[in-house]
């Protein structure tokens, strides 16, 4: 923690800023009940309400409190997004390795499976699958996570074979280290970097998939408050010049731009180079 | 060569291969989904007598195999067959749509591909300057909002704010190009900005990751200017991520656009392919959903051989 | 004959300036209306169709199919702007008992293709949804007709198997339109018709395409040369194409758009006053719904005023637990209207023995927009009487397959008749095909009965009242409100001084009722 903290201290402020969002962040979406000043789904006025003492960012469509609903937003989004994008990484780039290490038929079964899940639209294997098992919040997990895992085995997959083809990996191989050793020892720390930057987009784009969901009537379902949603459920407003819905759209980008700042922080000292 | 051709022949078989799995997926999925074709087509006004008339006109209550082994044979002869609801030869149904998705696609990938390469090189090569913090920051922002509220604001700004394009396509059949270009520019600048930002910080991420190898410093300590180190050294070495993103963001133009197409109210394939899928149109979505994958399939295998034939290492492979 | 409720319209300013309490109460003065002018290229966007939306109007359903159908085809009778019925093909109809119909056609209508209306055409388009292999949704609508005969060249007999005398209505519904029979002896459901306009191309799902029929036989109808239908399913799509003009009407309007939009001068909001409704329906053969005192309480637990404001934002009036709407005939506006009452829905519950009752309602937002939204404040209502309605959230998809009539208590969804009796007949009556809420009344059924052979105004009236007030009482169904249709058009697009309230756009014929001035 210490070693952390003073790496962090020699950050760009780029990185600082990056991790000072993300920690608030994550201190709002843990506090939520305490710190919001209404229930989550209560309808506290009429919609559209001005922003007021009492209503800090206005009230919404159904004259729900927005200020409520940005900061219960912030549990429903982050969790959802944060356990369905490490869920992904974690199936893709471990199922990727494997197959840029071992080849052979391990390779062709999931490349071919991969290949088959791929090239089903997304939105519409979302569509289909969600119609399917109904669409609760595990689900949704489930099915996003299994989506974006394929993307990450690709890139993964990709990374690796051009590493497992260098001479040091090479090298451990004849030196007969294990599967495990070569994975973790050789091939992470190299193929980190391009997976680290492809987290931070990734992230993103899963509760971009969520909102795009709610779009077509699947997603995070009322009245749970989600940040996607809530664009949503405003968006139309934007075509008057209304900026209600800018208000969770900023705290998307916001976030978006935080986490990656950090990444890019964590690229560049990874990549090792100096300037 | 040789190697990449025999290469090229395996993959397009296993490419079928795919396909083939591919439309046992969607018909499985098909029959998984509640309620049938006839159910969803008369809704609230199904009687267990229209509906079995309705099941009987399409063959709906022959056995699922059968069902499946038909539409397989006629597919095969090249018989896309009809779409089970209008009854409209699926050929007729697609080939316009089809033409209109690819066109859009098309029209993006020109602005959007040499763009993120060109900013991608570019904020690699100015690296932890103010222009390569504002790319990126601006980049991070348009992949942040959803793509329907990134199309809501240019329709707000170029459409509403300040007329200079239409909100929503309504194409007509007999549009001139210049037509066509003038009623698709808003939805194709919306993908635009949803692509570019990807495919842009891939591009800066490989390369600066490649400035660390030995032959970079190798290759600085000779005196190599930045410039020419990016360009000329590291560029050809991160071909390999570089394609596969870009084949990828290809493919999303032309399979993943539906939520742009509704905004636009575009006439194009993922509108068609929702449509199907809530009437269980199983035809349509069979022979919609084989073309996306086709195209896909193909923009891997040539993203492939292009990562394999940049790298003499995966080529010259025993 | 038959008379409708007055027809209810309130201007864009009259909603503004009064919201809620004064929408759907009062008639407003309205300015004279400009002469209809021929013209002009008339853009509208519809919400409800798709791609695989097909001309066969056994299979219509959505706005898309009768808007076009209708402007392609006529029926024999239709509901008009005052909301009457009126001749269309058919120039008079009669009958002595209510059982045999006796039809007229109009003479010399000729179909887009040249050829004369005859008996054989109305004989086949309706047959289209009678017997076994019907796909038809209207299937149970003509169940009752026995034969269908033609005499002489310009009369259709219609026999029925009991008396009905609301007869003629039910062939104003939009499955009914007529079609030319080909050479070969086949019903031509390419399009041909009697109607105001002719296809130039039909892209469902996109875009249709429709020319003036410049032999139409209807006077002062079919205004527009030319009619370009969209289907747009993104409402904010639709209502910015308005404002930036590149359509001339919306088939509906969003509620939370509404404020904003109706301060553009160039746009015109209207809300009128309609029949469509939801039923919050209990299938009364289970407990715990077999208990009258049951349905009572979670009637008297409903705040049908606070529905009307919160989910309809006022476009809409309150509605009595029978779905006949003020806007239709034999409407009794002498029944005491039931008002959200926690303690009467406690005492209730009390004598049918309950301290306090959990009953799930399934609902999906595919019913109309805000159907969750009103269960989940029915379930705030209901609270205070010890009633703790679950709300479940059921998908869109597959909700009339796997949930409508299957679960014990849920959501569903009904559009405008012309008369009870079609919604009695399917909804309410022992045997009916959608008897939602299995209600099996013996009082119910013989008033049903006996007011469809009734030829007596007065008694017809008296008799209807009767029923409304039975499935007030002891009725599977929570009905708390009738929805307004809210829709909008472009200032320069004009209408008569009525519209009718049947359904949205003025009973889906603004195509040929409307103009552009």
């Amino acid at each position: 923690m210490n070693g952390f903290l003073y790496e962090l201290g020699k950050a760009p402020l780029t990185a600082k800023f990056g991790c000072v969002v993300v920690l608030v962040y994550i201190l709002v979406a843990i506090f939520a009940p305490v710190l919001a000043p209404f229930g989550e789904s209560e309808v506290v006025g009429y919609e559209y309400q001005p922003w007021s003492a009492e209503n800090w960012l206005g009230t919404d469509s159904l004259g729900r409190d927005m200020a409520t609903r940005m900061i219960y937003g912030a549990r429903n989004t982050i969790g959802i997004a944060l356990l369905t994008t490490v869920i992904a990484f974690l199936a893709g780039s471990i199922a990727g390795f494997f197959a840029a290490v071992l080849q052979g038929w391990v390779d062709q079964l999931l490349s071919r499976a991969v290949d088959v899940v791929i090239s089903i639209p997304t939105l519409i294997f979302a569509l289909l699958l969600l119609t399917i098992f109904g669409a609760s919040v595990t689900s949704l997990i489930g099915v996003i996570a299994l989506i974006y895992a394929t993307f990450v085995y690709r890139i993964a997959r990709a990374v690796a074979m051009g590493i497992v083809v260098m001479d040091y990996v090479e090298a451990a191989q004849v030196r007969g280290e294990g599967l495990w050793w070569i994975m973790r020892k050789e091939i992470l720390p190299n193929a980190a970097p391009p997976l680290v930057a492809e987290f931070g987009l990734r992230f993103c784009f899963v509760f971009l998939t969520i909102s795009g969901l709610s779009f077509l009537g699947l997603g995070i379902q009322p009245p749970a408050a989600d940040w996607g949603s809530m664009v949503r459920e405003n968006a139309s407003l934007i075509t008057f010049g209304d900026l209600t819905p800018l208000i969770p759209a900023a705290a998307i980008g916001l976030l978006t731009v935080a986490v990656n700042f950090i990444v890019d922080w964590m690229l560049h000292k990874a990549s090792g180079l100096k300037t | 060569m040789h190697h990449l051709l025999r290469l090229f022949v395996k993959r397009l078989a296993l490419g079928f291969l795919t396909l083939f799995v591919v439309s046992l997926v969607i018909f499985m999925s098909i029959e998984l989904l509640p309620g049938d074709v006839a159910q969803q087509v008369l809704g609230q006004s199904a009687t267990p007598e229209n509906l079995a008339a309705f099941r009987r006109e399409l063959g709906l209550d022959q056995p699922p195999l059968t069902r499946y082994l038909d539409w397989l044979e006629g597919f095969l002869q090249g018989d896309l067959g009809n779409s089970l609801i209008s009854g409209l030869p699926i050929r007729e149904l697609i080939s316009e749509r089809m033409y209109n998705t690819f066109f859009l696609a098309g029209f993006a990938a020109l602005i959007s591909v040499p763009l993120a390469l060109v900013l991608g090189v570019v904020s690699a090569l100015y690296r932890g300057t103010a222009l390569d913090k504002s790319i990126n920051v601006l980049a991070l922002t348009a992949i942040s909002v959803p793509e329907f509220f990134v199309g809501y604001i240019l329709v707000w700004l170029l459409a509403v704010e300040f007329a200079l394009f239409p909100s929503i396509a309504n194409l007509s059949e007999d549009a001139s190009l210049g037509d066509r270009i003038y009623r698709t520019f808003l939805p194709a600048l919306t993908l635009t900005l949803i692509v570019t930002a990807h495919m842009m910080r891939m591009t800066r991420a490989s390369l600066i990751n490649l400035l660390a190898l030995p032959y970079i410093e190798m290759a600085k300590l000779k005196g190599a200017s930045q410039r020419r180190l990016i360009v000329i050294h590291a560029l050809p070495n991160a071909i390999a991520p570089i394609v596969t993103v870009i084949a990828i963001n290809l493919a999303y133009l032309i399979v993943g656009v539906v939520i742009v197409e509704v905004v636009f109210v575009y006439p194009g394939m993922g509108q068609l392919l929702v449509d199907s899928v809530a009437k269980r149109d199983f035809t349509v979505v069979q022979t919609a959903c084989l073309i996306f994958a086709a195209t896909y399939i193909l923009f891997n295998l040539a993203s492939d051989l292009i990562s394999i034939a940049s790298n003499p290492r995966l080529l010259h492979r025993k | 004959m038959n008379t409708f409720g007055s027809n209810l319209r309130i201007g864009r300013r009259g909603f503004l300036a009064g919201s809620a309490a004064l929408v759907g109460l009062s008639q407003m003065p309205r300015a004279a209306q400009a002469q209809p002018q021929k013209g002009g290229t008339f853009r509208l966007s519809v919400n409800q169709g798709g791609t695989s939306d097909t001309l066969n109007p056994a299979e219509a359903s959505g706005s898309q199919q009768i808007m076009v159908g209708w402007a392609l085809r006529n029926n024999l009778t239709e509901i008009g702007s005052d909301n009457k019925l009126k001749p269309e093909l058919a120039v008079s109809w009669a009958s002595d008992d209510a059982q045999t119909w006796v039809f007229k056609l109009r003479p010399g209508v000729t179909f887009h293709n040249g050829k004369s209306l005859t008996p054989d055409d109305v004989i086949a388009s309706l047959n289209l949804h009678r017997g076994e292999d019907s796909t038809s949704g209207a299937k149970s609508l003509l169940a009752g007709v026995d034969t269908l005969a033609a005499e002489g060249e310009d009369t259709v007999v219609i026999t029925l198997s009991a008396p009905n005398a609301d007869f003629p209505f039910i062939l104003s519904d939009y499955h009914f339109q007529i079609m030319p029979v080909g050479n070969d002896g086949a019903l031509d459901m390419s399009g041909t018709g009697t109607g105001g306009y002719i296809l130039e191309s039909w892209k469902p799902g996109v875009k249709t395409v429709l020319k003036r029929n410049p032999d139409y036989w209807k006077e002062g109808a079919a205004h527009f040369d030319e009619v370009e239908l969209l289907l747009i399913s993104d409402s904010s799509a639709a209502t910015t194409a308005l404002v930036t003009g590149e359509i001339d009407a919306v088939q509906s309007a969003e509620y939370k758009t509404l404020s904003l939009l109706g301060r553009d001068k160039n746009v015109e909001i209207e809300s009128i006053s309609g029949g469509f409704h939801p039923v919050f329906a209990m299938q009364s053969g289970q407990t715990p719904f077999n208990d009258n005192n049951v349905r009572l309480a979670l009637k008297y637990g409903v705040d049908r005023e606070a529905l009307v404001k919160q989910v309809l934002r006022g476009h809409g009036t309150v509605a009595n637990d029978h779905p006949v709407a003020p806007s239709m005939p034999f409407y009794d506006a002498s029944l005491e209207q039931r008002a959200y009452d926690p303690d009467k829905a406690k005492f209730h519950l009390k004598e049918a023995g309950l301290d306090s009752l959990t009953v799930p309602l399934s609902v999906s937002d595919s019913l109309f927009a805000g159907a969750v939204d009103a269960v989940t404040l029915y379930r705030e209502h209901a609270a205070p009487a010890g009633i703790d309605v679950q709300v479940v959230r059921e998908p869109g998809d597959g909700y009339w397959s796997d949930v409508w009539m299957k679960k014990p208590f849920f959501t569903s969804s009904w559009g405008a008749r012309p008369v009870p009796d079609m919604i009695f007949a399917t909804a309410y009556s022992k045997g009916g095909d959608w008897n939602e809420s299995q209600f099996s009344n013996d009082s119910f059924q013989q008033l049903m009965l006996a007011a469809r052979s009734e030829l007596d105004e007065a008694k017809r009236t008296q008799m209807y009242g009767d029923m409304q007030a039975i499935l007030r009482d002891e009725g599977g169904s929570v009905i708390p409100f009738f929805r307004n249709f809210v829709y909008a058009r472009r200032a320069d697009v004009q209408h008569g001084e009525d519209v009718a309230s049947n359904w949205s756009l003025d009973g889906y014929k603004a195509i040929e009722r409307w103009w552009k001035s």
